[in-house]
């Protein structure tokens, strides 16, 4: 193993590194925000709502996120949409997850028995309220652990924009494997920053469920 | 620059190879990942632990890392140490131990979870610890986890669109070769989605009979 050309060159995974947080902290927002909305409409009373909900749950989780990072990187300019390849990771990455956490959410939401629900109607609550204050308080703890199962994919699926060429730990990788012909180094150093990462945000996950834990 | 799908069809054979190689590398992964699965799992078992704890050391890397990571080292790293596979073999390579690692952790799960007393019959009855795994104790364990295997299968076939990147003719790599001569990126990658969705479909569908079988059979 050249422990000399790791030590030279890994102050650039390094920073690539840091380029795979903000990504996957962009991605995870906007991954969350795309679930909450997906998953309001699977639930609603409406049909069109939930057709439309279940439609991009079945195409976003249907279809590989390559493609559809290179829909909307490659094909976007066809249809007005500019992006640079950054914005475009975060996008086309955060709707993919979106996807899941569409599922993850909802499938918390009716984990909460329905005598919770019935319970707070009875006690003059309106339907909103009653998700507001006693659905969705039990049902934000049930999702900690599986949205942590969703966010661990999503650092790992952010590797995919290497394809579009964003400067992140596995294009870096990539690039280094090349240009020194000594893959395993290579993937040492990026792997190592990658469980890091990983490993870290699965105790933060683990602390908060803790955390949220009433018994 | 609008849309315009009528470019399309001229390359229909094209990435109509390109579904056929798709379904191909995701079949061949899909079979070393189910029996490399067992084998992991047996060894993260019941393996020596000179066995046991490298084993858990790569099942740890291998989770934590991407798979396109894992991908540029299998291909280049064998390359490295003289063994110079075609991309096809690499592809299948990494992407059925990726998902190999997955379906071990489910069926160490389901090993441990199967009744004591099924090993201690079976040893009873004279069989060899291996005779006992192998005819009793695994074949239980593996009926139990099919559903979340056949879960990680559909995941397969999604990712095998990033074999592409080492150089594999399957569905995205002929959608790129298509946009190579056409410029109209947005057209194909939307026609290789819906074969990919349609793919999809019929690998669920096949899924859900093995499934019902599974359990008629129990």
């Amino acid at each position: 193993m050249d422990i000399d050309l790791m030590m030279r060159v890994y102050p650039f995974f390094l920073k690539a590194a840091w380029v795979t947080v903000q990504l996957s902290i962009y991605t995870a927002i906007l991954g969350l925000a795309c679930g909450a909305l997906g998953a309001s409409m699977r639930l609603s009373r409406l049909a069109v709502l939930r057709f439309l909900g279940a439609a991009y749950v079945s195409v976003f989780r249907g279809t590989p996120a390559l493609i559809q990072l290179f829909i909307l990187y490659f094909g976007g300019p066809q249809i007005g949409i500019q992006l640079n390849a950054f914005e475009a990771g975060v996008i086309g990455l955060g709707v993919n997850i979106g996807a899941y956490m569409t599922e993850t959410i909802r499938g918390s939401i009716i984990a909460i028995d329905k005598g919770q629900r019935e319970a707070a109607r009875t006690l003059g609550l309106s339907g909103w309220q009653a998700m507001r204050k006693v659905i969705l308080p039990q049902a934000a703890r049930l999702m900690i652990r599986p949205l942590g199962v969703n966010i661990n994919a999503l650092i790992k699926g952010t590797a995919l924009v290497a394809a579009i060429s964003v400067v992140e730990l596995t294009y870096t990788a990539q690039r280094y494997i090349g240009s020194t012909y000594k893959p395993f180094e290579m993937f040492l150093l990026s792997g190592v920053l990658y469980m890091i990462i990983i490993y870290g945000t699965g105790q933060a996950i683990k602390w908060l469920d803790r955390r949220a834990r009433i018994v | 620059m609008g849309l315009d799908f009528t470019v399309v069809p001229g390359y229909l054979d094209i990435i109509l190879l390109g579904v056929v190689w798709t379904i191909a590398i995701t079949l061949g992964a899909a079979i070393l990942s189910f029996f490399g699965g067992i084998f992991f799992a047996v060894i993260a078992l019941y393996g020596p632990w000179f066995v046991r704890l490298p084993f858990r050391a790569f099942e740890w890397l291998f989770m934590g890392t991407p798979l396109l990571l894992q991908l540029f080292l299998i291909y280049f790293g064998l390359v490295q140490i003289g063994i110079d596979l075609p991309a096809f073999v690499a592809g299948v390579i990494g992407l059925g131990l990726h998902f190999a690692v997955y379906n071990s952790e489910l069926i160490q799960t389901a090993i441990i979870a199967v009744d004591r007393g099924q090993m201690e019959a079976a040893r009873t009855l004279g069989l060899s610890r291996g005779q006992a795994l192998r005819k009793v104790v695994v074949p239980q364990a593996v009926r139990d986890v099919i559903p979340p295997i056949g879960n990680n299968m559909i995941a397969l076939l999604k990712d095998s669109a990033l074999v592409s990147v080492i150089g594999v003719s399957e569905l995205t790599l002929s959608a790129q070769r298509a946009i190579g001569n056409t410029y109209r990126p947005f057209e194909f990658y939307v026609v290789a989605a819906a074969f990919y969705y349609v793919i999809n479909l019929g690998m669920e569908w096949v899924l859900r009979r093995i499934e019902r079988r599974v359990q008629a059979a129990r």
